[in-house]
């Protein structure tokens, strides 16, 4: 067990009613598991409540066995990475500067990174497919570019676990395959323990192996991605009647949504 | 690791970050250096430097020494503090709004300033504070007190200070403050009037070292306080979650760019007026030169920001001389015009 949230609660003081509810969860060491829900149910929420962005006002989290809270700010990143849904600095660093921008957890306050610094960055693009980009300035580069290099800068944290806002939300086909594929990829070979919030049920079905379905902020199933991936979970999830069927070519569930149900 | 992969990590983006800095500090130190110790040469009256420093001649006699040291010197080193000081402030407040073109008076804390020297002035303040004579000490009390309601407006208990709100309490003050340095203005007879006008185009002819020195701790706090800053800087201006989420204390990183900006601003204004535009010509000028990394634009600035006013400051005393124009205005043409482009670049 790495991350467990336990009868956790949140509201947003200023913001009408919405919250997080009673949830209690738990994220598995090296588990791949996605969070599924429909807009507004909590899932941002509940990241960056894993994240310790946010505090919750009742129940604990606790990483790695300490309360979250207590953790730290720079020791907590050393472990735990964060890839917003969108990434919009206010100046035009360069590629290399983000991606290196990851390793400031791992650096004394005064101290400027050094030449293993540089080599985990660099690490960090190729494991992305941006190594070609390290020169370029990150505003010049296309949505599925600049997914790619955010993750290649919370890669350079060398985190135990990393936690993804819908990163394919912009991005084409293509780059959805392939943010799909690096994400089963790190999971993998390097044993990355990962969170990804999406509305891509096919993308969910093809690569996590634990699913967690929110609705309203509260948790309304959790398991495993055979199990809890059904006609009816997704019925009540989205209010949808949908198709829930094993695909032989891709290997895995795909949903095809019929309908809206009224 | 291999060596062609740092190789190609370097090649791929930057110089080291080491190497950058190294050569940041001494291309823009000796920039600097070289303008303080040239500019206190030129000027309307020539001055002979073996006459300066002919020990010879008593210093009551030595023409040349008293304008070198008690006119030219004083008011090169206030351009030089002064200029570092906006400079720095600007590049602060611009990760810290992530708004590239904040500048140190957005905050409304040189208006502060102005109100403060302006009603020094128009009531006839005869009491100082030690060293600090009426109008600064009032000037520096108004600009505290202004950074002192800003802060508290913008403060949220237990997180992170609410940009949005510094900035439009900033420019609401900024827009109130102006309209009670005019009506203070209204009720002042022409003197005073005068004075304030001169006071509010701001200008370095401080007439000796003791304003430079008054202010000095504050300017070393603000240094203190800006070495801190740089790396968390990059991660504030990329956004407050993925600073959060890199390990950086977001609340705490503004508290202190808060108060190191409104430290240097308050103090450059009490020494030289508020002299507009260095806190944002310099810092985008710096960029464009160096690229965005704070660890590299931010002691830049600072270093470029005091060559840059000392220089405008040259042109002031010498450009019409005899007549001296207040350098404020030689940075506000220099500045106009500057930011007009960046916005259009910007859009």
């Amino acid at each position: 067990m790495v991350l467990h949230l336990q009868h956790v609660s949140f509201e947003y003081v200023a913001e009408n009613g919405f919250s997080i509810r009673d949830v209690s969860l738990t994220v598995e060491r090296g588990s791949l598991t996605g969070l599924l829900g429909p807009n507004g149910c909590g899932k941002t929420t509940l990241l960056k409540l894993m994240a310790g962005v946010l505090r919750p006002g009742q129940g604990t989290i606790t990483f790695a066995g300490g309360v979250l809270d207590d953790i730290p700010r720079r020791a907590l990143a050393r472990h735990i990475a964060v890839v917003p849904q969108e990434t919009h600095p206010a100046f035009d660093y360069r590629v290399i500067e983000m991606v290196l921008m990851g390793r400031h957890p791992h650096l004394g306050p005064f101290a400027l990174e050094g030449p293993g610094d540089l080599a985990i960055a660099h690490d960090a693009l190729r494991a992305t497919g941006t190594a070609h980009l390290a020169s370029r300035s990150y505003m010049s580069l296309s949505g599925g570019e600049k997914q790619r290099v955010v993750i290649a800068s919370a890669l350079a944290q060398q985190p135990d676990v990393l936690l993804l806002d819908e990163p394919t939300a912009s991005l084409d086909l293509a780059y959805q395959l392939e943010v799909a594929a690096l994400l089963a990829r790190l999971n993998h070979e390097r044993g990355v323990t990962i969170v990804v919030a999406t509305h891509d049920l096919n993308l969910a079905a093809s690569i996590c192996r634990t699913l967690v379905l929110v609705r309203g902020g509260r948790v309304l199933a959790q398991g495993a991605t055979e199990t809890v991936l059904n006609g009816d979970t997704i019925r009540q999830l989205y209010d949808v009647d949908a198709d829930v069927r094993f695909h032989d070519r891709s290997g895995h569930l795909t949903v095809v949504p019929i309908g809206r149900i009224p | 690791m291999t060596s062609s992969t740092v190789a190609t990590a370097v090649d791929g983006g930057l110089r080291p970050i080491r190497l950058r800095l190294a050569l940041t500090l001494v291309g823009y130190g000796t920039l600097a250096l070289l303008a303080c110790v040239l500019a206190p040469l030129v000027g309307s009256t020539s001055i002979s430097l073996s006459r300066v420093f002919d020990r010879s001649i008593p210093f009551a006699d030595n023409v040349d020494a008293q304008i070198f040291f008690l006119a030219r010197l004083p008011r090169v080193l206030a351009g030089a503090t002064v200029g570092a000081m906006l400079a720095s402030a600007g590049v602060v407040l611009q990760a810290l709004l992530r708004n590239p073109l904040a500048t140190p008076f957005t905050l409304g804390v040189s208006s502060g300033a102005a109100l403060g020297a302006v009603l020094a002035i128009t009531g006839g303040a005869t009491a100082g504070l030690g060293p600090l004579s009426p109008v600064p000490l009032s000037s520096l009390a108004v600009a505290c007190l202004v950074s002192a309601i800003i802060y508290a407006l913008a403060s949220r208990p237990g997180r992170p200070m609410s940009t949005n709100v510094l900035l439009l309490a900033g420019v609401t003050l900024n827009a109130f403050i102006s309209a009670l340095i005019l009506l203070v203005q209204y009720f002042a007879d022409f003197a005073e009037t005068y004075r304030m006008l001169r006071w509010l185009m701001g200008d370095l002819d401080v007439g000796g070292f003791l304003p430079i020195v008054t202010v000095l701790p504050l300017f070393v706090v603000a240094c203190v306080l800006f070495a801190t800053l740089p790396s968390s800087l990059n991660l504030l201006s990329v956004g407050t979650e993925t600073a959060t989420t890199r390990g950086v204390s977001v609340a705490r990183t503004q508290r202190l760019a808060f108060v190191s900006t409104a430290l240097a601003t308050s103090a450059a204004v009490t020494v030289a007026g508020p002299i507009g535009f260095v806190g944002i010509v310099v810092p985008h000028l710096v960029r464009l030169m160096t690229g965005v990394d704070h660890r590299i634009v931010l002691p830049a600035s600072a270093l470029f920001g005091a060559a840059f006013l000392v220089g405008c400051d040259l042109v002031a005393r010498t450009v019409l001389a005899p007549v001296e124009l207040p350098v404020g205005v030689v940075t506000a043409i220099i500045g106009g015009p500057f930011f007009l482009w960046l916005l259009v670049r910007r859009a």
